[in-house]
């Protein structure tokens, strides 16, 4: 990353400051990192720090469609435990039948895919069909699926049967080349997000409709439809981040994915997309997914400050890798 | 029909001034229960416990009527107390406080309208206002716990800790286990707040192990941080851990203490049961002259293989 900067040819500009500030900062945290414990750069270190970023930054991915296109969604969090809730329920429940094997995995993560899509349609009609506002709708949802969980699970804890977790669990533990699946399913998101983002109708739509709906609308963009879209992508991904979760503990109860939407939203926020919507880069939120996961990872490994000012700690991060954006826009 | 309902209710009657109470008094008393939403797997076990124990004394006690209500934060306790107060007349309130300084003075506003209050496992801020107190032992979990710990590792040796949400019960538990360690070469290498939470205890153990070369064996310290602390251990393929303490008693973990899994050769106690000593303590209050203000204090216990069986119970959802 540094070296791309550094070799910049004078004839060219240096990339704006919007696009350096947070590769700086997760530049700086790395190097942090580094300098204060010799095993943050181990590969066991650095397979650990991705595979966990891979649920939020699947579902960060989603989100930055939706703040691209002037939209919001608090309910992430709720809807990625109410789906483990329910894959569980049904894995369980398949078992007698199906037994231990391929089958009733990919019956699990069909049911994650279809709950992930059908709840995303129901925020997005809510939203866009009856225009009620999206911080109302998915505030709504989110209070409605974590209730949902707590009920599935009768207040405690729902486990996966324990001969299929063994048997599922490769699927978060295991990968190819080294690599551990949820890296994998994270770059893949990431790429497919990337090109249509930046390269497919459908991110200029989004940008279109996030910058000025009225405008957009009057240039032939279906507004409703891109809304709609939008959500019902983010559902998906929320799917796909649980099929990589539940393989994990092999468990959903109702502390599953709390705050999560946030982790989400500030992710997106730190990697340059615009909160009211308008211009988004996926590349940006994988950095912000990055440097969240790494500044929880990097307080694990020192001794420095008390874990009391965890949080604090990571605000002050936050915000700092936003003004660094934003100065230097000022000044240009 | 109604000839057989006076004779129940003459017996009732006639049972009560047996007892030797409220002779005069048949009508019915109203118990208000106000307890956390299940929010994480304890309270999940509590909400259980207290649903249970409502349903079961309604049918023993039929001149008692329980009102049983659950807040996800203290606002919405605080309400809930104030509607039992001012629609249901409530007699008795047996409440566990989210947390204590918000709810003393609704609860004290209560107590002061005469009624009868029990307070359970979180003390109020201001001493005096329950007339029964039933509570769970936090500094003596944590000692059992260090107690276990130095008995399981004489010749001294490394732990990690995972510390639950910064709270007081969290402080009381980890003082307790520091003093009981004191002395015995064991030495606490690294702590952490793992919030009882599985994902988040299971983020702490992985950046445990890639921190330490050499863990000799975790105190979790809770039921629900064990089995995130179990998954990143068996992640990492690392054998230097010989056993993992947890605690609070989930059924489990109660289940590998009884099958003798090594590691989890045992547990400490912190039952979310509670709540029915509480409830049942508040009922034979109400209902006869048993005496039974005061404190109560339910002490944590240390589950071992051989004890295992009477501490299991497969039904509840903790």
């Amino acid at each position: 990353m540094t070296s791309e900067t550094t070799a910049a040819r004078p004839r060219w500009a240096l990339p704006s400051m919007s696009v350096l500030g947070p590769v700086i900062a997760l530049v700086v945290l790395v190097v942090i990192g580094t300098m204060l414990n010799s095993n943050f750069l181990s590969a066991a270190n650095i397979t650990n720090v991705l595979a966990r970023s891979a649920f939020i930054g699947i579902i960060a991915v989603g989100m930055t469609f939706v703040i691209t296109a002037g939209g919001l969604d608090l309910s992430v969090g709720s809807m990625a435990a109410f789906i483990a809730g329910l894959m569980i329920l049904v894995m369980n429940a398949a078992l007698p039948s199906l037994g231990v094997g391929v089958p009733i995995i990919l019956l699990g993560m069909a049911v994650a895919l279809l709950a992930g899509i059908i709840a995303g349609l129901i925020n997005g009609f809510l939203i866009t069909t009856l225009g009620i506002e999206a911080f109302i709708v998915t505030l709504g949802t989110m209070g409605i699926y974590r209730s949902l969980v707590t009920w599935m699970a009768d207040g405690g804890t729902l486990s996966l049967d324990f001969g299929l977790r063994t048997f599922y669990r490769p699927v978060y533990f295991d990968g190819i080349f080294g690599i551990s699946w949820p890296i994998i399913v994270f770059a893949l998101a990431v790429i497919v997000g990337e090109i249509l983002m930046s390269r497919a109708r459908f991110g200029r739509h989004c940008a279109a409709t996030g910058s000025n709906e009225h405008v957009a609308h009057y240039s032939n963009v279906n507004v409703n439809r891109t809304r709609l879209y939008t959500y019902a992508m983010l559902g998906l991904l929320v799917g796909v981040a649980t099929i990589m979760y539940v393989p994990r503990l092999g468990s959903a109860s109702a502390s599953t994915g709390v705050l999560w939407e946030l982790e989400a939203i500030a992710a997106v926020i730190i990697g340059g997309t615009i909160l009211k919507g308008g211009f988004g880069r996926v590349w940006g939120t994988v950095i912000g997914v990055l440097i969240l996961s790494m500044i929880d990872n990097i307080l694990n490994l020192t001794d420095l400050v008390s874990p009391y000012l965890n949080g604090a700690i990571q605000g002050v991060i936050i915000i700092l890798a936003v003004i660094l954006q934003r100065e230097a826009k000022a000044k240009s | 029909m109604s000839y057989m309902k006076m004779l129940t209710a003459g017996c009732t009657a006639l049972a009560i001034s047996a007892g030797g109470a409220f002779a005069q008094d048949a009508e019915t008393k109203v118990i208000g229960v106000s307890i956390p939403a299940a929010t994480h797997g304890w309270a999940g076990g509590m909400n259980f416990h207290a649903q249970q124990t409502v349903n079961r004394l309604e049918e023993v006690y039929p001149q008692l009527d329980f009102v049983l209500a659950t807040a996800s934060d203290p606002g919405k306790q605080v309400n809930d107390i104030e509607d039992m107060v001012a629609t249901r007349g409530i007699d008795a309130l047996v409440v566990l406080p989210f947390e204590s300084d918000p709810l003393t003075p609704p609860v004290q506003a209560v107590a002061e309208s005469g009624v009868w209050v029990t307070v359970v496992d979180r003390g109020l801020s201001v001493e005096g206002i329950s007339d029964l107190y039933v509570a769970g032992d936090n500094p003596g979990f944590g000692r059992v716990s260090g107690e276990y710990m130095v008995s399981m590792m004489p010749e001294g040796g490394k732990i990690v800790v995972l510390r639950g949400i910064p709270t007081t019960i969290d402080n009381e538990r980890v003082d307790g286990f520091k003093a009981a360690i004191e002395g015995s070469g064991i030495e606490i290498i690294d702590m952490e707040h793992g919030n009882w939470n599985r994902d988040d205890s299971f983020d702490v153990m992985q950046d445990f192990l890639s921190k330490h070369e050499q863990i000799d064996a975790v105190w979790a310290s809770d039921d629900d941080m064990a089995v995130g602390v179990l998954a990143a251990i068996d992640a990492a393929g690392r054998d230097d851990v010989k056993f993992v303490l947890g605690g609070a008693g989930m059924k489990e973990m109660v289940k590998r203490v009884m099958d003798g899994d090594t590691m989890i050769p045992a547990d400490v106690t912190y039952p979310p049961s509670m709540i029915a000593t509480a409830i049942e303590m508040t009922a034979v209050g109400l209902t006869s002259n048993a005496p039974v203000s005061g404190t109560f204090t339910i002490g944590s216990v240390l589950i071992t293989p051989e004890n295992a069986a009477q501490f299991y119970y497969p039904d509840s959802p903790f």
